[in-house]
């Protein structure tokens, strides 16, 4: 048998393998690229307990190697080895070190435990009200008096104590480059706090089985500075405590004429209008389409002309509107700015 | 097993006298420890929604103690009975066997009909297991305990009607041993039920 | 037993019937072995469509709602309906021959339990037809697993686990009581081999974890078809407590399967390096301590849940413990082989290629099981890597390995080691090709359970690398079928012992006479037939001279009563309470006619049993 070399070819491609995916990952959504105290926390912890896991193995492969050459049968081959019942101060060797070891775990495993499961109050960290819908993200801004859908604007280096919930079922709130997640139980509240030390765009993603487009159920997060953030934030309390205000181009108007016989049960734009769909007053404003698609006209039309298509069993009705009127709504959504 | 001549020689504790015997006692015994983490795991539950009357009626607006009470009375009572059988089966006396069976099922009999009037009684005054997580998890656990009485029921009567004419012999005595085990299990878990759907139902909003 | 008693003729067997009415232990591990077969190849269709679906990002191979249906089957099925089985199959094998027993305590409660579960996966993946299979994830989690968020294929997922989960129950009642009660004499519990040790401790997880399942899967069913509010939040309900039943039974089902695996493995690699197993005592301490402290850990999978720090510190600490234990079994073995000469069958392959992978596995546990740097592996792909290794490189291996090295016993014939080195080789490199990268992908954003992934976040040549591993796996698992085609085909006949075997079973023929043993034998110590060799004694010492033996009667019943559940379950599904009522009465006329007619069996004649004593 030439076990063992196959073996070791193997190893080595492994950890050519190993190489090249640990170098990628994206700076917004890897976590192992923290950019926050949480992850980092977090990417510590990994690095530690990795250290001390790949030292184990190290030890195991080593011994699982000679022995393999050892001791294998040669032909010919005379004799009964000599049947060892087991030794005790071996035993105890492995079992007192393996223990050791879990105890150098053991303590950055409580004490960040417990710094992760702090709860912030709203003179240390800006709240935000995490609401998961089937298959998009509801922000509240309690403090702020603001409501937004989809993307998340954070200000940099601050706390941000998430209180997350679920309007239908279980999803998780998670966004790795910031830290780890957290369930959206329906009925229940749960916390969490994150912050970011870096201004930029960061992926958001549900991590919790919870329908057909799961796996579409991205957010973005924008981390602004402080000052852009207030002024956001204003922004956003002027437009939603006022009435929409009216599309002045021919071709927008017409399609806010549309949006409020249609959308505007279910969406909200500005002051006005339904929660079953996610608020649109800065829609113009949004990374992405649908959490997904890139923010073009084109993307939107797709999306207004058979939402199911772009996001399977999504709760948006197909409105059966023609190349007019969805090129009409466009029109008027693109207008839907607070910047 | 011939069933003709074990009879004669019946030894003690017959229940055990065979391998089979054995094997049944020792497998039913961990079937009851089975029983265990099924009620513990619906009293679990129970206790988690117990509050949760969703507007409908709650544990102390609903209980009767005098009802639950009876109830109680009749099946300990009951309890003790299926003991005095087992006693008679060490005495390898089977009219004493069927004699105290006899009563322990009309026992049974008497606590499942309380307990059906109690049901039919709460749905009337909207408890019902679509009402509430309460509701829902009222009906499960003592339904689920009334089922195993009822089960328990059937299981004595048929060991009765099939030892007229067999007799008492090794294979038939870890029958009546097992029925009469599988009595007192649902018993004891009719305490806990007293104790923690009742009692703590009663005085309610003070514990928990 | 009444020798005495009258001679019932032996009954007639032939074909069909035989398999469907007998209760002979080792008839029914081959059913098992069929049935779970069946089920396992059923999983791994469903799992090439979803590495084939995840391929290349924003593709379309079978889209959203399908890829649910098919991650939900997946799971569903290699765990029930393949895993367990297979365990069964070994248990049911092997264990009677390992203790010296005739059959297992309970032969008709045996065959019903093949039964339960036979009708129970059926039952299940009769979903496919019918409307569609179950969506909500093999941990079927609520709100999403009720009536307004999934099909009716999640009924099915409820009724069909609940009746296979009553089959294993039985399954694993039987086992302990077989092992309690019936050891030849001389076999002390501390002289059991290290599978029966393994089948011991798996029956008591259980006995004590299944009934938790059993709770929650009733729950659900009430919320489900008869408007209950349990996990209904409208209503008072909470939809944690779904959480912690399953997980109360998920955890130890996680040891259940893994336990098996560890006493295989322990057979083979002490068989293979012809030495005792190093540091017995410690074996059986070790797995006596992870199946207790399986209990204590259920929340490690909920620590996203939000049950607070405390929680889940302390369900992390005692998940680390248990890192302690299963150190000692991955040292015992590599000394077991110290000083050994060992031969690599390829039972033996995959023992050995067993060790560095189940570490592997144990290793990413124990990251795990810190719960600050859980938050970010939990639900994403590092878990899907981290219980494939356990669960395929752990328990998958050690099925391989223990198939191989007791397909003689079970069959009476060899399996090609040729076509079996090639078998483990595709199967070994596959495996770790689809898993290895899968740790990556998470810690890189994937989260579990999704149908597709963007173009733009660097997913591509994980998930790419992670499907190509696949075939390989399906190459390796169609040689094994390959294998097993030749070996039915041979009319070679595998000798008693192939393997210089040390522990009772290889003391009889292959396969052995329905009796299994002419005469009980006499157990002098660990590794009974060893002994017996070393002394320089052809077989084992008979402990009862040769006599008339007495064996239970095949029966129906097992099959009607199974049917029964199975034909109830549609009923409740559909809500037709005539359907229900037809199926109940045949299982509880089942019942009926068991209690009231004895199985008085039959006897074997002295002068039928075909070797005097007991033979190497």
């Amino acid at each position: 048998m030439k076990g063992w070399q196959q073996f070791w070819r193997q190893l080595s491609l492994f950890g050519l393998l190993a190489l090249v995916l640990t170098g990628c990952g994206k700076d917004e959504l890897s976590a192992l690229k923290p950019s926050g105290p949480v992850a980092a926390m977090q990417y510590d912890l990994m690095k530690l307990s990795s250290a001390i896991m790949i030292g184990v193995f190290v030890v195991v492969m080593l011994i699982f190697t000679y022995v393999l050459i050892r001791y294998r049968k040669r032909p010919g081959q005379q004799g009964i080895p000599k049947q060892v019942e087991g030794n005790h101060a071996l035993e105890i060797l492995w079992t007192v070190i393996p223990f050791l070891l879990l105890i150098i775990m053991a303590i950055p495993t409580v004490t960040t435990g417990f710094a992760l499961g702090k709860v912030y109050s709203k003179e240390e960290a800006v709240q935000v009200t995490v609401t998961a819908h089937q298959f998009w993200w509801e922000f509240e801004y309690p403090e702020l008096g603001v409501s937004t859908a989809q993307d998340l604007v954070l200000p940099v280096g601050k706390k941000v104590q998430f209180n997350v919930t679920s309007a239908d079922v279980m999803h998780a709130f998670w966004i790795p480059a910031l830290g780890g997640k957290i369930d959206t139980n329906p009925g229940q509240e749960n916390k969490i706090w994150l912050q970011a030390d870096k201004a930029g765009i960061y992926y958001g993603k549900c991590a919790e089985l919870c329908g057909a487009s799961h796996a579409l159920m991205d957010f973005k997060v924008e981390v602004v500075e402080q000052a852009d953030f207030d002024k956001w934030a204003a922004g956003m309390k002027g437009v939603q405590s006022a009435e929409p205000v009216a599309a002045t181009a021919a071709s927008a108007a017409q399609g806010q004429e549309i949006f409020n016989k249609s959308c505007l049960g279910c969406h909200a734009i500005a002051g006005k209008g339904g929660k079953m769909g996610p608020n649109l007053t800065n829609f113009a404003d949004r990374e992405r389409v649908a959490g997904i698609l890139a923010h073009t006209p084109e993307n939107v039309a797709e999306w207004l002309k058979d939402p199911q298509k772009v996001k399977p069993g999504n709760n948006m009705p197909n409105l059966n509107l023609d190349d007019a009127q969805v090129k009409a709504l466009v029109d008027y959504m693109s207008t839907l700015s607070v910047k | 097993m011939a069933t003709h001549q074990a009879n004669a020689v019946l030894p003690d504790e017959p229940e055990k006298a065979t391998l089979e015997g054995k094997n049944k006692v020792l497998g039913f015994w961990l079937f009851l420890g089975g029983e265990t983490v099924l009620f513990g795991s619906l009293f679990a539950t129970f206790i988690a929604l117990r509050d949760q009357a969703n507007g409908g009626p709650t544990s102390q607006q609903l209980f009767d103690m005098p009802l639950v009470a009876a109830a109680t009375l009749i099946l300990l009572t009951s309890s003790m009975t299926s003991v005095m059988a087992t006693l008679a089966l060490h005495k390898k006396d089977l009219k004493k066997i069927q004699l105290w069976l006899t009563i322990t099922v009309l026992l049974g009999l008497g606590f499942l009909a309380l307990e059906i009037y109690e049901f039919v009684h709460y749905v009337h005054e909207g408890h019902k297991i679509s009402t509430s997580a309460f509701g829902s998890a009222f009906y499960t656990l003592v339904g689920f305990h009334g089922g195993h009485v009822a089960f328990g029921i059937i299981w004595i009567i048929l060991l009765q009607v099939s030892a007229v004419k067999k007799g008492l012999t090794v294979v038939t005595a870890p029958k009546f041993y097992l029925a009469s085990l599988y009595w007192h299990f649902i018993d004891v878990v009719w305490v806990f039920i007293f104790t923690v759907v009742y009692l703590m139902g009663m005085i309610g909003g003070k514990v928990g | 037993m009444s020798a005495h008693a009258s001679h019932a003729p032996a009954p007639n067997r032939s074909g069909l019937w035989d398999w469907l009415t007998t209760v002979d232990h080792k008839k029914i591990a081959i059913l098992y072995l069929i049935a779970g077969g069946i089920f396992f190849l059923a999983g791994g269709f469903e799992a090439m469509l979803i590495r084939l679906q995840l391929m290349y990002p924003e593709s379309s191979v079978i889209g959203a709602k399908t890829f649910n249906e098919m991650i939900t089957m997946h799971g569903t099925t290699m765990i029930f309906l393949a895993a367990m089985p297979v365990i069964f199959a070994l248990m049911n094998a092997v264990v009677p021959l390992q203790i010296g027993a005739r059959d297992v305590a309970f032969p008709f409660v045996n065959s019903l339990g093949f039964w339960l579960f036979f009708f129970g996966g059926v039952l299940l993946n009769t979903s496919w037809f019918l409307g569609g299979a179950p969506d909500a994830g093999w941990t079927s989690y609520t709100t999403l697993a009720l009536n307004q968020y999934s099909g009716r294929g999640v009924d099915f997922y409820v009724l069909g686990l609940q009746i296979a989960g009553i089959g294993t129950l039985i399954g694993g009642i039987n086992f302990l009581v077989t092992i309690i009660n019936m050891r030849a004499p001389g076999m002390t519990f501390m002289r059991m081999p290290m599978f029966t040790w393994s089948a011991f401790i798996t029956s008591g997880l259980i006995l004590f974890a299944f009934p938790a399942i059993t709770v929650g899967l009733v729950l659900l069913m009430f919320d489900r078809l008869f408007g209950g509010n349990f996990f209904n939040p409208d209503a008072g309900g909470n939809v944690v407590i779904w959480e912690h039943l399953f997980w109360i039974f998920g955890h130890p089902e996680v040891y259940i399967l893994i336990l098996p695996a560890f006493g295989v493995i322990s057979e083979i690699v002490s068989t293979f390096a012809r030495k005792r197993l190093f540091g017995y005592s410690s074996m059986v301490f070790a797995t006596a301590l992870i199946g207790f402290l399986g209990f204590m850990v259920w929340a490690h999978h909920m620590f996203t849940t939000g049950l607070g720090a405390i929680a889940n510190t302390l369900f992390g600490l005692a998940t680390m413990l248990i890192a302690v234990p299963t150190g000692i079994k991955i040292f015992n073995w590599l000394l077991t082989m110290w000083g050994g000469q060992i031969r690599f069958t390829t039972a033996n392959l995959f023992a050995v290629g067993f060790i560095p992978t189940f570490t592997i596995g144990g290793m990413t546990g124990v990251m795990l099981a810190i719960p600050a740097a859980d938050y970010q592996y939990h639900d994403s792909y590092f878990v899907v890597a981290h219980f494939h290794y356990v669960i395929v490189g752990g328990l998958v291996f050690g099925l391989f390995a223990g198939l191989y090295y007791w397909w003689p016993k079970m069959f009476g014939k060899m399996l090609n080691e040729t076509l079996g080195k090639w078998n483990f080789w595709t199967f070994f490199i596959g495996f770790h090709l689809t898993f290895f990268p899968q740790h990556f992908l998470g810690l890189m954003g994937m989260p579990r359970r999704v149908f597709t992934y963007l173009k733009d976040q660097d997913l591509d040549v994980g998930n790419f690398i992670s499907t190509i591993g696949a075939f390989g796996m399906t190459i390796g698992t169609i040689l094994f079928l390959v294998n097993c085609a030749v070996a039915a085909k041979s009319s070679k006949r595998a000798p008693a012992d192939p393997w210089d075997g040390r522990t009772l079973e290889w003391s009889i023929p292959s396969p052995p006479p329905e009796y299994n043993f002419a005469q009980t034998p006499l157990v002098r110590g660990l590794d009974a037939l060893w002994i017996e060799k070393m002394a320089g004694n052809k077989g084992m010492t008979p402990a009862e001279p040769l006599g008339d033996i007495h064996m239970p009667s095949p029966s129906f019943l097992p099959f009607l009563m199974s049917l029964g559940l199975f034909i109830a379950g549609y009923g409740f599904m559909y809500h037709v309470y005539v359907v229900v009522a037809i199926g109940m009465l045949i299982t509880f006329a089942c019942m009926f006619a068991r209690s009231i007619k004895d199985d008085p069996g039959y006897h074997i004649h002295e002068d039928e049993i075909e070797e005097k004593g007991v033979k190497a």
